[in-house]
C-alpha cells in the first residue's frame, strides 16, 4: 500500500536524489516545516514516544468533521530527524479520515533516512510512527 | 587552556577545552574543530563556524568489515580536514559527546595525540547562544601522513579481554544497570542489536557512563568527584590495567576518556567489540548477579 499521497510524493522525490548531501538538505528543509504542538509542558508521560531520544510526544484527536488532528511535540532543539519525520507524518495525515493513518508504515523511516541513522535512532523514529498509528486506530 | 577546567584537577587538562576556549580559538589556524554526532542531520543543519564533520559510520568505520579505517583512510580523512601532525583537533557532538569521544579514541589509534574534547558538547554551545552556521569550511586540504594503526595500546580485542578476565583484571561495564544485571540485552528504549545472551563480563564493575557527567549541563564532573566514583566507590585502581566496554564501544570510549585523560589512569583500553561481540560468542563466560 502506498503512503498517504503527500508522503508518497516526498519519498519518491527523495529517491531521485543521488547525492547524500542533497538528500540530507532535503530532510533538513523538511524539518524546518515542523510545527510545534500546542500543548503546555510538562507533556503527559502517556503521550511520550517510547525509545525516542529526542523526547517526542504525540496527540491524535478528531476534528469536528471526523478527520484526524495530529500534533507532535519534539522537545529537543537537536532533534532534527524527529522534526523531519513529525513534519512529513503531519503533512500526510492531518485533516484526513482516520483510516489514512493505517497507510503509515515503519519502512518510512528507512525510506527517508536510509542507512544514515544508527539503530537506536531508527527505533525511536519507528516508534513515533507506531504510536501515531495506534492513537489513530483508537479513534477509528 | 580554560582556567575553570584547569581548576577541576584533571590529570591531562589540555585534553578538555571549554566552549569559551573554542569560541576564542575559532580563527586559530592550528585548531581544527570536528563535530561527530549520532544524528546525521545535525551537522548539516548547523555547526560551529569552521567545524568539519567526521561521521562515525562513513568516516571512521570500515565499510565492509567490523573494524576501523586503515592508515590510508585516516590519511585521506586528515588531509580532508587540512590537518598536519601539529594540528590541535577539538571534538564535540551530540549525546553528551559519545561520538566525539569515539572519534577521539579512533584518532589515538593513529597516534594523533594533540586532541581535545569540548566540554558539554553541542548542546552546551547551543544553550549558550553561541554562533552556529551552515557554511561548510573550505580550508585548504593537506597531505597528512600517518603511521599504521596501532591497536595495541588503546584497543582491546576479545582474546585479550578473556585473558584479562582469567587474571581477574579490572573491567568497567558502562552500560545501564539493566544491561549489566542481564535484565535486558540492550539500552532502555533502544533496540536489541542482536546479543543472544545477557549479563556482564565476569568481574566487571558497573559504572554507567553518565555517572561522569553533570546532568544539568553535560560537562564532566571534577577530578575529585570522578575519583570518588571510580576509585573509592568502585575500587578501580589507577595502577592496574583497565578495560572498558559497553554495547558497541561508543559509550565506553566516553569512560575510556574519563579514566585515561581526566583521572590519568595510564593503562586503559576500550573493548569496541563490547557486548555485541561478547554476548554472542560461543563459550565465553558470562556473569549474572
Amino acid at each position: 500500500m502506498p503512503y498517504p499521497a503527500p508522503i508518497q510524493e516526498f519519498v519518491e522525490n527523495l529517491s531521485y536524489i543521488d547525492d547524500r548531501g542533497d538528500r540530507v538538505q532535503a530532510l533538513i528543509d523538511l524539518s524546518r516545516s515542523y510545527k510545534p504542538a500546542n500543548h503546555e509542558k510538562p507533556y503527559p508521560a502517556d503521550h511520550r514516544v517510547p525509545g525516542c531520544e529526542s523526547e517526542v510526544y504525540s496527540w491524535v484527536n478528531l476534528t469536528q468533521d471526523g478527520n484526524l488532528d495530529l500534533e507532535i511535540a519534539v522537545d529537543n532543539p537537536q532533534g532534527i530527524s524527529a522534526m523531519a519525520l513529525a513534519a512529513i507524518i503531519t503533512e500526510g495525515i492531518q485533516n484526513q479520515p482516520p483510516q489514512t493513518a493505517a497507510q503509515l508504515d515503519e519502512e518510512l523511516v528507512y525510506a527517508l533516512f536510509g542507512k544514515e541513522l544508527s539503530m537506536g535512532k531508527s527505533m525511536g523514529l519507528t516508534n513515533l510512527i507506531r504510536q501515531v498509528k495506534a492513537q489513530a486506530a483508537n479513534l477509528a | 587552556m580554560s582556567i575553570e577546567i584547569q581548576s577541576r584537577g584533571y590529570a591531562h587538562p589540555t585534553n578538555l577545552v571549554s566552549t569559551e576556549w573554542v569560541a576564542t580559538n575559532l580563527n586559530n589556524s592550528n585548531v581544527i574543530i570536528v563535530e561527530s554526532n549520532e544524528d546525521p542531520l545535525l551537522y548539516p543543519s548547523s555547526h560551529i563556524p569552521g567545524a568539519y564533520e567526521v561521521d562515525w559510520t562513513l568516516d571512521l568505520n570500515d565499510q565492509v568489515m567490523r573494524d576501523y579505517l586503515n592508515r590510508t583512510g585516516f590519511e585521506a580523512l586528515m588531509s580532508r580536514l587540512g590537518a598536519t601532525q601539529d594540528s590541535h583537533i577539538v571534538f564535540y557532538g551530540d549525546k553528551n559527546n559519545w561520538w566525539a569521544c569515539y572519534a577521539f579514541w579512533v584518532f589515538q589509534l593513529f597516534g594523533h595525540t594533540n586532541c581535545s574534547i569540548m566540554d558539554g558538547g553541542r548542546i552546551k554551545w547551543m544553550n549558550e547562544q553561541r554562533p552556529l552556521v551552515m557554511d561548510l569550511p573550505n580550508n585548504p586540504t593537506s597531505n597528512y601522513t600517518a603511521p599504521e594503526r596501532d591497536d595495541t595500546t588503546e584497543r582491546a580485542f576479545r582474546d585479550e579481554v578473556l585473558a584479562h578476565v582469567k587474571k581477574q583484571g579490572q573491567l568497567v561495564d558502562v552500560r545501564s544497570p539493566e544491561e549489566f544485571t542481564g535484565a535486558r540485552t540492550h539500552m532502555p528504549d533502544y533496540p536489541n542489536e542482536g546479543a543472544l545472551r545477557s549479563g556482564h563480563i565476569p568481574g566487571a564493575k558497573s559504572v554507567p557512563w553518565a555517572t561522569a557527567i553533570n546532568p544539568a549541563n553535560g560537562t564532566f564532573k571534577t577530578a575529585a568527584e570522578l575519583r570518588e566514583i571510580y576509585e573509592n566507590q568502585k575500587g578501580i585502581s589507577p595502577e592496574e590495567p583497565t578495560i572498558a566496554y559497553c554495547r558497541i564501544g561508543e559509550r565506553s570510549s566516553h569512560t575510556w576518556f574519563v579514566l585515561k585523560y581526566l583521572l590519568g589512569h595510564p593503562n586503559v583500553k576500550n573493548y569496541d567489540g563490547s557486548w555485541t561481540e561478547w554476548g554472542n560468542s560461543v563459550g565465553l563466560p558470562i556473569e549474572k548477579p
